[in-house]
């Protein structure tokens, strides 16, 4: 491996980076900095600014992560319990990202109960499931302009069905754009 | 009599109920007292222009049948169908050890009104115990077969009779998907004459009567978030109640029709409030932080019980409205709640999950002693019938939502599942004074 760069080589890779770094840091720069010396290399273009990342799937309702993939927006709960676990703050943390950057953009959070207990205390617990998605997010820096909270109880069950799978199933929060 | 007359007389009555028109059928599935009132309802005496449409007898000796408390004798039993008093041989009916005897007529009057009759006897002590006439609208024929059962019961039991009442449901169909349907249905208290209040795209819960039966509270998604609204009965009103930010929920008319309890979490968690109806100013009545919720009222109206976790899982407190006194009621089972108190204010009916299984329960407040009344599950939603011996409640059989029936001794029990889909949120109606139609 080379270590040692013809000196000439490396006053151009230095320049050359240095452009980069120029151009990319601040917003009130001046103008990208002409190479003064004739190159072997072909000459970059003129970088604009770094790309704004792009937040939401064409449609702009489902939100996306830097790479490209969707970000999950329905969280799921055990029995009882209104409790987040460590990989659904990781994807709220992705959430709390867009809100942040996309401060025109609200959420609503639905909360959701299997259909085990009564009507209305369950509509309570799915006020907490939900409350505790809000709460996250507004720990993680979104305006609660951003953020409405409606609890459906056990009144939408994503699964009809009266067994330990669907009920698994219907114990959910689920995050929708406007 | 024998049992086998007695099964005959059951499947009599299921077959008569699943023909006649109405989305709620009714099945019996225990008859309830080992030793019930014999009585004999005899076919009563109709013109013969009516007697197409009406069948007072067979109306009256279901109600009969439902209250777990009297076997019909089957009519191929009689030995004779006296219709007045003058024809009554009290030793055909001693024969067939029958201790009651009822009689009757119905004939066509002017203005297609339909004038009744009946006869009440006391076999054994060869009296008449009551006798009654009535004139009534001929559509309302209905009314008084229920009214002579009140009379029936009532003379017999002691007990006013429940028969004049009427059930409110949740109708749901295809819940759960985008073209479903919800609807606020009323029926009578035997299942007939279903008819529709409201409809909506988006869920009904918590209905519940005002006591003079003239209007509902129930709570609404048609906000896009749980709201309340008051409605009368004959549709000629409807308003929005509530409809703050987060739940707007459980509203329950007090004793004296003036307030309405209810819930909202407006101020960050689900808190019991009374609203007066007249001045809708809204008083807040528990304060903490846990989930307050399903509040109903003591007969004097001067307390509430209500659900709560404070105490880590959800039990049934008793809050007392003049010094706002907070008492726990129920320590057995982790999971107790939606209580409803019964008209002796010393019992409650709730929820309670056994086992990781949700039964109706019955406690008895004095001695603290629990039962489990029913045998089905996932049960929710029980209602007392105003005479307070029978509940209602709703629950599920082969994954369909059914309404179900079970006396507070737990003998009687019966299904009301509907054909046209899920029903729920059951609400049995005050006495029906108020919409007498005589």
């Amino acid at each position: 491996m080379q270590n040692e760069l013809h000196p000439r080589l490396r006053l151009m890779v230095a320049m050359f980076v240095s452009l980069f770094l120029f151009v990319g840091c601040s917003s009130t720069s001046q103008e990208p900095v002409q190479q003064q010396e004739p190159v072997e290399e072909p000459a970059p273009p003129a970088q604009p600014k770094a790309k704004a990342p792009v937040d939401f799937a064409p449609g702009g309702l489902d939100p996306i992560d830097s790479r490209g993939r969707p970000i999950s927006r329905t969280f799921f709960f055990e029995y009882d319990k209104a409790v987040l676990s460590a990989s659904d703050l990781a994807s709220l943390e992705l959430h709390a990202k867009i809100l942040r950057r996309n401060s025109s953009r609200s959420l609503v959070i639905e909360g959701h109960c299997d259909e085990r207990g009564t009507r209305e205390y369950n509509l309570a617990l799915g006020e907490q499931r939900a409350n505790a998605v809000r709460s996250f997010l507004r720990s993680a820096g979104v305006s609660s302009r951003q953020l409405e909270t409606v609890s459906y109880g056990e009144e939408q069950p994503s699964d009809p069905g009266h067994n330990e799978g669907a009920w698994s199933r219907n114990r959910r929060a689920v995050l929708s754009y406007r | 009599m024998s049992n086998n007359l007695r099964v005959a007389a059951f499947c009599f009555f299921i077959v008569l109920n699943s023909l006649a028109y109405g989305s709620l059928d009714t099945i019996i599935i225990d008859q309830g007292q080992d030793d019930p009132v014999r009585i004999a309802v005899v076919p009563f005496e109709i013109d013969s222009e009516l007697s197409e449409q009406i069948n007072l007898s067979d109306i009256i000796s279901f109600d009969l049948v439902r209250s777990g408390q009297f076997q019909p004798l089957a009519s191929e039993n009689m030995l004779s169908f006296p219709s007045d008093a003058d024809n009554v041989f009290f030793r055909d009916w001693r024969i067939l050890k029958t201790d009651y005897l009822l009689i009757g007529k119905a004939s066509l009057s002017i203005d297609k009104k339909v004038s009744v009759f009946f006869e009440l006897f006391d076999v054994v002590n060869e009296r008449k115990m009551e006798t009654r006439r009535f004139l009534v609208d001929l559509v309302n024929w209905r009314d008084v077969a229920h009214k002579i059962s009140d009379l029936v019961y009532e003379q017999i039991t002691g007990i006013r009779g429940a028969f004049s009442t009427q059930i409110m449901y949740v109708l749901a169909k295809n819940a759960g998907t985008t073209n479903a349907t919800y609807s606020l249905q009323i029926a009578d208290s035997d299942g007939e004459r279903t008819r529709t209040l409201i409809e909506s795209p988006e869920p009904i819960l918590s209905a519940s009567w005002s006591p003079d039966g003239n209007r509902v509270a129930y709570v609404t998604f048609e906000t896009g978030r749980p709201s309340i609204v008051i409605e009368a009965i004959d549709g000629s009103y409807r308003k929005r109640i509530t409809n703050f930010r987060g739940i707007n929920g459980s509203p329950v008319f007090s004793p004296d029709g003036g307030s309405l309890a209810l819930v909202l979490s407006r101020d960050g968690d689900p808190e019991i409030f009374i609203m007066d109806l007249e001045t809708e100013v809204l008083r807040r009545v528990t304060r903490h932080h846990a989930i307050d919720t399903e509040p109903s009222w003591s007969p004097d109206g001067k307390s509430i019980i209500f659900t709560s976790d404070r105490g880590g899982r959800p039990q049934i407190y008793r809050v007392e409205l003049s010094t706002n006194f907070i008492e726990r009621l129920t320590f057995v089972g982790d999971y107790n709640a939606r209580a409803r108190l019964l008209p002796d204010g010393q019992h409650l009916v709730f929820v309670h999950r056994k086992d990781g299984v949700f039964h109706i329960a019955w406690q008895d407040l004095e001695r603290d002693n629990i039962q489990v009344l029913t045998e089905t599950a996932l049960d929710e939603s029980p209602s007392l019938a105003p005479n307070g011996t029978m509940l209602i409640y709703a629950t599920q059989n082969q994954g369909r939502g059914i309404l179900a029936v079970v006396s507070i001794d737990g003998r009687v029990k019966y299904r009301l599942p509907s054909s046209l889909g899920d029903v729920r949120e059951p609400a049995w109606s005050p006495f029906n004074d108020g919409f007498k139609k005589w």
